[in-house]
Parts: C-alpha cells; structure tokens; sequence
C-alpha cells in the first residue's frame, strides 16, 4: 500500500470511530453532566483564585486530577496552611471511593485490551458512572460510550472550573442559585433509574440515612464510603434471605 | 503556594486519584468474578447515589436543615415523583430547575 492510500484508509477508521453511535450517545449523554459541573466548577476556579491560586495553576489541577470535591478540599486546606504530604492523604481518603465505582463498572467493561483501563479509569467520576451504570447495557461499544460520556464530562470541568478562574478578577458571581439543585436532580434520577428491585430501595434508603449519619459525626469526607459499603453488604444480606 | 510544592502536591494528588481509579478496571476487567462479589457490586450504584443524594439535600454548613425554607429538600419530592414518572435525565433536571426556582419564589 502506498503511503497516501495508508494515510486515507487512516483517516476512514478515525471517522468510523468518531461516526459511532455509541461514542455519540456518550458525548449526548455527558451535556446534563456538563450543566451540573459549571455551578461546582466555576464555585471551585473563583475560590481557589480568592485563596491565592494563579488561574493557571487552578485550571491545571483540574487538568490533571479531575476530582471536584477533592479539589475543593484541596483549597480549604492549602487555605488553612496544611502541610502537602497531608492534603495528599486526605485526596486519597475523598477519593477512595472511586474503588467502588470502578469495581463496580468493571462488570461492563470487560475483556478489553488492558491499555484501555487507565483512559477508561481516569474518567471515572460519581457522575460518570452514575449515568454509564443506568445506560451501559443498551450499548454495544461499552467502552466507546463511556469514553464519549467521561470525555466530554471532563471537558465540561476542565472548561467551568478555568472559567471560574480566569473571571473571578472581573466579575463576582456570589451563589450559584438554582444551579446548586442540577446535581440533586441528576442523583435523584440516576437512583429512580438504577432502582429496580425491593432490596435496591432499602439499599438506598439505608444508605442515605448512614450517609447523613456519618457527616454529622466523622470528620472528613468519609460519609460516602462508609455508607456505600455497608449498605451494599446489607442488600447481600436480604437478597440471600428472600 | 511556592511553585514546587504546588507541583509536588499536584504531582501526589494525581497517583492517589489515579490508582482506586484504574487498578480495579484493569484487575478486575478480564476475570470471572464470584456470585457474592457481583452482587455486592450490583448495590453499589444505588447506594452510592443514596450516600450522595442525602447530604446535598439534608444538610447545610455541616449540620441538619430541616425546614420549610430548605428549597432543595422541598423541591426533592416533586422531582422525584417526575424522576419516577419519566426516567430521563434531561426532563428531570429541566424540571427539578423550575421546582426549585418556583419554590424559591414562594418562600
């Protein structure tokens, strides 16, 4: 094959690839995701700009970490003059839940080759995953719509939390408003969707009412964990009794 | 912040958000996994949503808000009962907004 020939069967495979239906129905999907990160984003680039953070700086932890509310923790304490090894160590601990997620869409995303994973992982966010869990059955290129989905919801965060950054010198927005309840709204439709058997609703309820539980008594972020896991051993528990 | 201990602690955020997220994808996507173990798995969805939804609405600066004038705790039935009604993502949202908004309005 002649080196032009190569070059144009190339770039056909590339458009098959961006022309698939499935890496489309992610990047679709990701616009609610999107609208739920530009209030949170924008809050995080205006903080850490008031907090002494050059608008470069702040963008680029969003570049490279992509964790919202690790990020925000980040600030307070850089904020407050904790040491690095300690906000590193808080990082993990807001994160660890990721394990879960991760675990958890390990079930879709299967016998891929193995390169695949760390594009894949690093994409995975509550708000990704929540969505891939309630669409990922339907789809046939699993991998590509969770690609089209986190990539486009990581562009989202990139975007709102440099827009955050780079305009807090000009214009002070104060509070998000209605935006803040974008977020709510997605959790509460991504459950009703995930929700699909009697146990699930305990699971929920119990894991709601643990969550609120921990957060009024253990410091740091690790409500979210705590109750995730418990409540997930609960279900096992009942649906080995019915 | 001095540039290198911003590089040192971006560097460190990123390898501890990056491992929980990629090592249980890579480990655990090419191998048969055991009944208990998936069904545990299949409650996490629900759960962690459960664990993300209750704080965001129930709590205000670290302590319980329960009252009237929380607007997202009122606004929560409605759009659960049109989450419930049409299992989409974008009505919900669009509606959840406009609950919201109206509610705040009235009190």
């Amino acid at each position: 094959m002649s080196q032009q020939e190569e070059r144009i069967s190339y770039k056909k495979k590339m458009e098959a690839k961006l022309n698939d239906s499935s890496l489309k129905a992610g990047v679709k999907d990701a616009v609610p995701i999107i609208l739920g990160y530009l209030p949170i984003g924008i809050a995080y680039g205006m903080l850490a700009v008031n907090k002494g953070l050059s608008p470069l700086q702040t963008t680029a932890m969003s570049i490279f970490v992509f964790a919202g509310s690790a990020q925000l923790v980040a600030i307070e304490m850089i904020t407050a003059g904790a040491a690095v090894a300690a906000i590193i160590a808080m990082t993990f601990l807001v994160n660890l839940r990721h394990l879960l997620l991760s675990a958890s869409l390990s079930l879709h995303l299967r016998n891929l080759p193995l390169y695949y994973y760390p594009f894949l992982g690093f994409l995975v966010t509550d708000e990704s995953f929540a969505v891939a869990m309630s669409k990922l059955e339907s789809k046939k290129k699993k991998q590509r719509y969770f690609f089209g989905l986190g990539f486009t919801a990581y562009l989202g965060w990139v975007f709102s939390s440099a827009a955050g950054a780079f305009l807090t010198e000009f214009i002070n927005f104060g509070s998000g408003g209605a935006l803040d309840f974008v977020l709510p709204a997605m959790f509460i439709v991504l459950l009703v969707m995930q929700i699909s058997s009697r146990s699930e609703i305990i699971v929920a309820v119990f894991s709601g009412l643990l969550s609120l539980f921990f957060a009024l008594t253990v410091e740091g972020s690790w409500n979210i964990i705590l109750a995730t896991v418990l409540a997930a051993f609960l279900g096992v528990y009942i649906s080995g009794n019915d | 912040m001095e540039m290198i201990n911003f590089i040192i602690m971006i560097a460190g955020m990123v390898v501890v958000t990056f491992i929980p997220r990629v090592l249980p994808l890579s480990l655990l996507g090419n191998r048969e996994l055991p009944e208990k173990v998936v069904l545990w798995l299949s409650f996490i969805p629900a759960a962690v949503l459960a664990a993300l939804l209750a704080p965001s609405i129930l709590l205000k600066e670290g302590s319980l808000y329960l009252s009237l004038e929380n607007t997202a705790l009122i606004a929560f039935f409605p759009t659960l009962f049109l989450a419930y009604k049409t299992k989409n993502i974008f009505y919900t949202v669009s509606g959840g907004l406009i609950f919201y908004l109206g509610l705040s309005l009235i009190f």
